[in-house]
């Protein structure tokens, strides 16, 4: 029963988010939209990556750049929206207070909401493969793509990005709208430390250790082992796939756990502070 | 017996920062005691700044109680909060939520998703109120491109859609027009009447509107419960007094009928478009309306109108806290 009613909850939060993010505008201009925000995003890296590699498209390193670009979408627009969520819905639509008090349960609410980034965000990634491997050569094979690890480490690290996105969305009950720059900068720490770009061997040590800490390093260290059969990180290289498999495993569920908690005291001190309908007209 | 909402010495204090910058600590509510029976509909009245809203945000689990605790349908706001929103529901007046991009329908269909209610009986009951809040031709509007009042009606088919057993009205007539006012005040009046077991705890600082609606009304000003009982014991109240309402021309400091003898209470309000001033004057002894006459008199004033009123809830008000509601 209750995990009916909460698939109903995830099912029309799932729908209240698409209708916001595609609603605005007539279908073919949404279509044309989707399409060429992800390449646009991509071709500025790229450019980025010709003028420091004097003319350079090719080779390991910038598959692996281009991947970990790719796929790092997820968390800027994941995290993001889930956050982003309780300021839209406090202090622009001024409904959070209206989904607060009903039976609803708030993380499956946020995580419906979440839903249709995860859904738009798969749609852009696909994309920017799709012209990596057509327009830049990216080397990607589908007869020898790890699936099965594809699969496992995709839906670990979702879960991970969305536990974050709860947790921020916590926090973002406490702060007023600037806060959503809490959201950026976790999302720029991610990106600077979690091998996005370059490789974490090319940190300085006491960054290297703490992007070991990150289970977003071992999301992309999978998801490339699962594209491109290897990695040329050699701060990560030498560990096991199994092993990379079970730390962001472990790493996936703490951070949930995590984040629900975080959530939890954020809802205390919001509700103590009387915060959840709090307009700030910045 | 259970009450449907009970509070206990339910205290909220907020701490806020002085225009100097110093912290201060603000009594929202102080205390309030309230028991409000099942299927009443109880009216809290009081100026802006009261503690009306607050109290509201506590009983609706928006808010949590500083001191003392309060039961909505039996359960504790404090820690029971998930029970009790399954049984409630809250509109507030004045405001403008609702995600614009949905129609007026999808909004509303998608609330009462979340309390779980069968799609097929939420969009008969959405019909249903739809027509009889006069909304019936904006279902399929844009919520971005209705007016205030059409806003407001949508938000009270939000909040009834759910079919709560305990709803909230924070001022659910605030800046509408007086047919709007009227049609929902008329809605509200049916709506807890037709079943037995539903209570209403609306707020609202329009004397009429607490008198008009409500079968008991607490007063409360600077977060305490000054009075609580029916419109009619609570006029009852100042009901041997006399209640003399006069109409004169502008004055600038009327302030100064409070200090004369036989007066028991008194409140004035303004009309700048009609440089008007009204004085309204709770008298012991009608011998007083002549001194009254002459000081405006003397004062220069012209008298436009005197009348002998019927006490009203605002007389009520008047003569517990020394002051008007406005």
């Amino acid at each position: 029963m209750a995990i009916k009613a909460g698939l109903k909850i995830l099912k029309n939060s799932s729908w209240l988010g698409w209708q916001m993010e595609s609603n605005w505008t007539d279908p073919f201009l949404f279509a044309i939209y989707s399409l060429v925000k992800p390449i646009a995003a991509t071709l500025l890296i790229v450019v980025m990556y010709i003028v420091v590699t004097m003319g350079q498209v090719q080779g390991t390193f910038f598959s692996h750049m281009y991947i970990g670009n790719a796929f790092y979408m997820y968390v800027a627009q994941v995290l993001f929206g889930v956050s982003w969520v309780v300021h839209e819905d406090r202090e622009h639509y001024r409904t959070l207070k209206y989904v607060y008090i009903s039976p609803a349960n708030i993380y499956i609410y946020l995580l419906g909401r979440g839903m249709t980034k995860i859904f738009l965000t798969t749609v852009s990634v696909i994309i920017t493969i799709v012209f990596g491997v057509f327009v830049l050569n990216i080397p990607i094979n589908v007869m020898t793509i790890d699936y099965p690890l594809l699969f496992i480490s995709f839906i670990l690290g979702i879960l991970c990005i969305v536990g974050l996105g709860i947790a921020l969305g916590g926090i973002s009950l406490l702060t007023a709208k600037h806060g959503g720059r809490i959201n950026e900068g976790v999302a720029g720490i991610f990106y600077l430390f979690c091998g996005v770009i370059f490789p974490i061997s090319v940190l300085p040590n006491w960054c290297r250790s703490f992007s070991l800490y990150l289970p977003i390093t071992y999301w992309l260290e999978a998801i490339r082992r699962a594209i491109f059969g290897i990695t040329i990180d050699q701060a990560t290289n030498f560990i096991p796939t199994s092993s990379v498999i079970s730390i962001l495993t472990v790493s996936t569920i703490l951070f949930f756990i995590l984040a629900l908690n975080i959530f939890k005291i954020g809802d205390y001190f919001a509700r103590k502070k009387g915060l959840i309908d709090m307009t700030t007209a910045y | 017996m259970a009450y449907a909402i009970e509070t206990q010495e339910l205290t909220r204090l907020f701490k806020t920062k002085s225009k100097k910058g110093k912290k201060e600590i603000v009594k929202a509510l102080d205390h309030a005691n309230l028991k409000i029976n099942e299927g009443e509909l109880f009216g809290l009245l009081g100026p802006n700044g009261a503690g009306k809203t607050t109290l509201i945000k506590i009983l609706s689990t928006l808010l949590l109680p500083t001191s003392g605790d309060a039961w909505v349908n039996g359960h504790s706001v404090k820690n029971e909060a998930h029970k009790i929103r399954k049984e409630i529901n809250m509109v507030s007046g004045g405001e403008t939520s609702g995600y614009g991009l949905l129609t007026v329908r999808e909004n509303i269909w998608m609330f009462s998703q979340f309390y779980g209610i069968p799609s097929k009986i939420a969009k008969r009951r959405i019909d249903e109120l739809l027509v009889t809040m006069d909304l019936s031709d904006k279902a399929n509007a844009k919520v971005r491109t209705l007016s205030t009042g059409e806003r407001q009606k949508m938000n009270l088919v939000r909040g009834f859609v759910t079919d709560p057993t305990t709803i909230f009205l924070d001022e659910p007539t605030l800046g509408l027009d007086v047919n709007v006012s009227r049609q929902i005040r008329s809605f509200i009046r049916s709506w807890v009447r037709e079943q037995s077991n539903k209570t209403v705890l609306l707020t609202t600082h329009y004397m009429m509107e607490a008198d008009e609606l409500c079968d008991r009304v607490a007063i409360i000003d600077y977060g305490k419960i000054l009075a609580c009982d029916t419109p009619n014991n609570l006029k009852r109240t100042v009901g041997k007094d006399s209640t003399i309402r006069l109409e004169v021309s502008h004055m600038s400091q009327p302030k100064r009928f409070a200090q004369m003898q036989g007066i028991k209470n008194f409140s004035y309000s303004h009309d700048n478009e009609r440089t008007t001033t009204t004085l309204n004057f709770i008298i012991e002894d009608e011998a007083v309306v002549s001194d009254i006459m002459s000081e405006i008199v003397k004062n220069s004033s012209k008298i436009y109108s005197l009348r002998k009123t019927e006490p009203t809830l605002e007389d009520v008000f008047v003569s517990l806290v020394g002051r008007g509601l406005k």
